[in-house]
């Protein structure tokens, strides 16, 4: 029982060192957020502005014998009712999703999970609209569901995906990475083998705002103007184009302010399609706004993984080898937001952070009447649980060796001399000094007088627990020679305008949720051309005024739209010089850079600065010859290889031993994401990621029942963490660049998230070690550590 | 947005005014006090009503907590944060901010109210679990005027109570008698949600022994109602961790939980026994060590 008055008082850190270029510096966008004057979707209000709402499955699975519309369409304030069938006659019933399977928009034969879109209205205003809801009648044939994916492929079970031609059970894809052969073949050499089942349970991003848009389909000029709930504009624009047929150049997406998306905001929902075809139909502006329920229960849930991790070490503890067996929920309709050559997204790089002789990954990916989706949370393309299996069975091997879990981990990383590293799954981990930073991790919680605190608190009875975990995350997909959605290569593009009087404009692919884009990329762009961010605009999340790219998520802004910016600024530098030396009247080569201006070698006092050169730019002056006027620059980012973001997290814990409830009291987060642009947003995300860790190991799941029923529907329901769940953070950091981005910037969005939920769990186990329990799984709610406590610990699912 | 169906509104002007207007629209109206049980309802369309009447305005009337000899009398409209922040409530009943603290969060208990809590009659509801511990009594004003229920009376089942369609409950009083204390303990998931299970405690010393006591449970069964069988228990020795665990085990043995997202019927059962333990302890600690460490407990 936790009150605000026993919260520490926080510490204050000077953020705001008014840096030109990288450093701590308050986020441009946040006069605008704390004082409520972000403009979201459901802000948008046009003139005579409809609005829509959808009609959903109450069960799992059954046939639609009939959908009677006409009391609905009788509503005096409806002004179209349109149902899966109104759908297939215009060919828009299905829709692609972004893993090459399709998705229904309204279902027409079938409904395969509780809460699936089945018709929609769309009335005067959002009451009349729901209301009419209740009017429409829809007479199902109840089907048996299929919930347990363990149960999926057995022969008995109902095919969920009968639409598919030839379909006769619920398989949905194999996958294997690694060498089966010479992984056995180390597994049978091993002196120690240890094996462990570990359920990742589905969760979901829960964002706060939840997704919507306004679509506006103007009839005279055939154009289509689309505000969205959106982390990637660009993609959704090409999807659209080439799902409804309109021309691309006529459709403009635009994602205002986004209250944030966590991975939910990528896919292209139902929803979306809908309010299209609804102005299209009436030529109207129409919104949809789900609302919490409906975006808990049928949006883009996460995880959702059933592992059986094996590990093979010699007695003294080295490493040898891991191999994995994953079952994994995809739900209704694989909806999974993952490069195309990668079904599982990046788990491949569930060999962690050691150096292994081998390592093997065989998954089977099932159908279930759940929700679809599968992106993310905070998605990064599956390494969340990647790293939550290597961490686990790592601490299952310290715990069978018994070995402290800090030392095993020691023995066996890569070593900073091994970098660029190839992992026995293929990946090329870029650079990394990883006992640096387990060691900082260390020395920062004080980690031998934890343990000794430890085994006094042991002898007493008292529960603490302390957890490891190490990660390493592959982030910035991707190089387009591996990586696709839909056939749209991963790269980002980024132009940026030197106005007259020296201040800029810069415009991105990518779109800020929340991770502070308007202000990191203006400090991107004044690190290389010496213009303060303040001056600096970034201009986002608009199809119609930014270059192409793939958008946010999976930490790949800054890896590849950063990089993008970084170099867009290079080579306005590179013209500005040329300009310098025709104002300076030396030789280009005779001209040195100093933040901001050049000058000529030698006399510092013969300078010109990056606004007079902008101003010459644009004058009525000469030019050097063959020189164009302006001072502007374009680029499209191919990023040559992920970067791999890494860090060292320890957790203490106490436990209740009388009613099994948990405290985390202390969290020591130490990360690595190469160069720090702004140190103080990177704590702002580590410290969200690491809020979020704690939820999905304390109390985050989204539950089914045996019919299918979805438990998690309100957040009442489904539990979030609160600021009094969490301890003060402490957060460390070592920098060691990526060789090969421009600034050497890793990314850091997810990495907390990716690395907090084993450390979590870990310090829990270890507490309970007194129990002889080596593994429970999340959530750990306290009646869950308290089945554990009790010798049962049981899978959530 | 969830939103509710259509309903109609009305802003109650006196407690007899709003009893006339439930008379006359009977089952198809509802009082509104905080709204934070109702109106989610409302939203999830799992309720709807035809009438809202708003009883907001009669704060001045209803909200209240006064000290008397012998008793205190709490207004029904008296919200959650006037009970978690008065000194008087807590020096005579520290159970209550105990409870408090761990109601909700401040956004619910700005606006919820004692008597909304105890009319929405949820299992899991903390201050009905708190009023039980107290032997309660409650104050029901109808057309044809007022009477006193004891909390066994009041609770009819989970969400039932003896308050007709066109009544409302006035007052809530709780009785003083000298040489007690109380508390309560509460798990909880998260902070602000529901219990998992919540036990508080009241005794009362004579000359070092247990004159009496009482438990009330939340979340562990359809009753709220206390459990007799632990003051017999407990009555006419002195307090000993012994005696806790038998009281502890009455508890476990007394109650009907079942397994849901919160917990499993097993765990419940065992937090039944452990909070009822660790109640009666703290109150038996605060009788000790007397009034004046209340504030820092
Ligand atoms: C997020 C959240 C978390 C919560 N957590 C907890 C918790 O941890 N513990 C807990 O105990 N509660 C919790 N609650 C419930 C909260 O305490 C409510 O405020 C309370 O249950 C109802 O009080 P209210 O004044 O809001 O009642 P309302 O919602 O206004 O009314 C509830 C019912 O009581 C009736 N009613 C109200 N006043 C009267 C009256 N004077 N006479 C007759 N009928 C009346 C109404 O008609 C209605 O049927 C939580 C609520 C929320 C939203």
């Amino acid at each position: 029982m936790t009150t605000l008055d026993a919260r520490p008082v926080d510490k204050f850190d000077d953020n705001d060192q008014k840096p030109i270029g990288h450093g701590r510096m308050l986020r441009k966008e946040d006069p605008r957020f704390i004082r409520g004057l972000g403009k979201y979707c459901d802000d948008i209000q046009l003139p005579g502005m409809l609005h829509l709402a959808i009609l959903r499955s109450p069960v799992a699975h059954a046939r639609i014998v009939s959908v009677d519309v006409t009391a609905a369409q009788a509503h005096p304030k409806v002004k179209a009712v349109i149902t899966g069938a109104d759908l297939a006659e215009k060919g828009l019933a299905w829709m692609p999703t972004l893993s090459n399977d399709v998705q229904a928009v309204l279902a027409t034969d079938k409904v395969r999970f509780q809460g699936q879109e089945v018709a929609f209205v769309v009335a005067e205003d959002r009451y009349a609209a729901r209301d009419a809801l209740e009017l429409i009648d829809v007479d199902y044939d109840i089907l048996a569901p299929v919930i347990d994916a363990r149960t999926a492929l057995s022969a008995d079970a109902a095919v969920i995906r009968d639409d598919l031609e030839g379909k006769t059970d619920n398989h949905c894809f194999d996958w294997e990475t690694g060498d089966e052969a010479a992984t056995e073949a180390v597994f049978a050499k091993a002196d120690v083998v240890v094996k462990q089942d570990i359920v990742y349970p589905r969760v979901h991003p829960a964002p706060m705002e939840t997704c919507g848009c306004v679509a506006d389909y103007e009839r005279v000029d055939g154009k289509l103007t689309l505000w969205t709930t959106s982390q990637a504009p660009h993609a959704h624009r090409t999807v659209y184009a080439l799902v409804s047929g309109l021309p691309e150049h006529k459709i403009r997406v635009i994602a205002p302010d986004l209250g944030g998306g966590f991975g939910n905001k990528v896919p292209i929902y139902p929803g979306y399609v809908c309010a299209i075809v609804a102005s299209l139909v009436l030529g109207k502006p129409v919104k949809w706004m789900e609302d919490r329920s409906e975006n808990l229960v049928s949006t883009g849930f996460a995880r959702d993984y059933i592992m059986q991790g094996e590990i093979a070490a010699t007695k003294d503890g080295k490493i040898l080898a891991i191999r994995t067996n994953v079952l994994a929920d995809h739900g209704a309709f694989n909806g999974t937001a993952a490069p195309v050559k990668y079904p599982a997204g990046f788990f491949g790089v569930f060999t962690g952070s050691y150096d292994l002789e081998a390592a093997y990954c065989k998954m089977t990916a099932v159908y279930t009447n759940k929700a679809p989706g599968g992106v993310a949370y905070a998605c990064s393309f599956r390494i969340t649980e990647a790293v939550y299996l290597v961490e686990r069975i790592v601490d299952c091997l310290a715990y069978e060796l018994e070995m402290d879990p800090a030392e095993l981990r020691l023995k066996n990383f890569i070593r900073p001399e091994q970098f660029p590293y190839k992992s026995k799954t293929g990946w090329v981990y870029d650079s990394g000094d990883y006992a640096t930073t387990m060691r900082l991790s260390m020395k920062m919680a004080g980690y031998d007088e934890l343990r000794r605190e430890q085994a006094e608190k042991r002898a007493r009875g008292e529960l603490m627990g302390i957890g490891v975990a190490f990660f390493t995350e592959a982030v910035g997909a991707g190089p387009r020679k591996d990586m696709d959605i839909l056939g749209l290569g991963m790269a980002d593009g980024c132009e940026l305008r030197v106005h007259p009087t020296g201040k800029a404009v810069v415009r991105l692919s990518v779109k800020t949720q929340g991770q502070g884009h308007e202000t990191t990329f203006a400090q991107i762009v004044a690190e290389e051309i010496g213009i303060p961010p303040a001056d600096i605009e970034v201009v986002h999340g608009d199809t119609d005024n930014t270059p192409f790219g793939l958008g946010t998520y999976g930490s790949r802004s800054t890896p590849v739209s950063g990089a993008a910016a970084a170099l867009v600024a290079r080579k306005v530098r590179d013209k500005a010089r040329i300009i310098a030396s025709g104002m300076l009247e030396v030789s280009v080569a005779d001209l040195e850079w100093t933040k901001g201006s050049f000058h000529v070698k030698g006399d510092p006092t013969s300078a010109v600065t990056i606004q007079d050169i902008a101003m010459r730019a644009h004058g009525a002056g000469d030019l050097p010859d063959g020189i164009e006027g302006g001072l502007e620059a374009q680029i499209c980012y191919n990023p040559e290889n992920l970067t791999y973001p890494y860090g060292a997290y320890i957790c203490v814990v106490d436990i209740d031993p009388g009613t099994a409830e948990v405290k985390v009291r202390r969290f020591i987060a130490v990360d690595d994401c190469g160069t720090r642009i702004n140190p103080m947003i990177i704590e702002g995300q580590v410290h969200g990621g690491l809020t979020d860790g704690v939820g999905m190991a304390l109390m985050e799941m989204i539950a089914f029942d045996e019919e299918g029923n979805c438990l998690g529907g309100s957040l009442m329901d489904y539990l979030i963490p609160t600021a009094l769940e969490v301890p003060d953070w402490e957060t460390g950091f070592t920098v060691t660049p990526s060789p090969h981005h421009p600034i050497g910037a890793k990314g850091i969005g997810e990495s907390a998230t990716v690395g907090s939920p084993p450390a979590v769990v870990n310090a829990i186990v270890d507490a309970l070690k007194p129990y002889g329990i080596r593994h429970a799984d999340m959530p750990l709610t306290p009646s869950r550590v308290w089945d554990a406590m009790q010798g049962h610990p049981t899978p959530p699912v | 947005m969830q939103v509710p169906a259509p309903f109609e509104y009305e802003r109650a002007t006196s407690v007899d005014q709003a009893i006339g207007l439930l008379e006359r629209l009977g089952s198809t109206a509802r009082l509104v006090a905080g709204g934070h049980s109702l109106l989610p309802m409302m939203k999830l369309r799992l309720a709807n009503f035809e009438y809202l009447i708003d009883i907001n305005d009669l704060h001045g009337e209803l909200g209240y907590v006064t000290v008397e000899p012998g008793q205190v009398r709490v207004g029904a409209l008296t919200r959650h944060r006037e009970l978690l922040e008065s000194a008087e409530l807590a020096e005579a009943f520290p159970i209550f901010r105990d409870a408090e603290k761990v109601i909700a969060d401040p956004v619910v208990r700005n606006r919820g109210t004692i008597g909304g809590s105890l009319c929405q009659a949820d299992p899991s509801e903390d201050l009905s679990a708190v009023c039980t511990t107290l032997d309660a009594s409650c104050v029901i004003r109808g057309p044809s005027g007022e009477r006193v229920v004891t909390m066994d009376e009041f609770y009819r089942g989970p969400y039932e109570t003896a308050v007709g369609e066109d009544e409302i409950l006035i007052e809530i009083r709780l009785p003083i008698r000298p040489g007690g204390s109380s508390a309560y303990h509460k798990v909880e998931r998260r902070a602000g949600d529901w219990a998992v299970v919540s036990a508080g405690a009241a005794v009362w010393l004579e000359d070092g022994v247990i004159s009496d006591a009482r438990v009330g449970l939340a979340a562990v069964g359809p009753n709220t109602t206390g459990i007799p069988a632990i003051s017999e228990a407990l009555r006419g020795s002195p307090p000993s961790e012994d005696l806790y665990r038998r009281a502890g085990e009455i508890a476990a043995a007394s109650c009907d939980p079942v397994t849901d997202m919160r917990g499993s019927a097993e765990y419940k059962r065992h937090l039944a026994d452990e909070l009822t333990q660790r109640a009666l302890r703290t109150a038996v600690d605060r009788i000790n060590s007397g009034p004046r460490s209340l504030e820092e407990s």
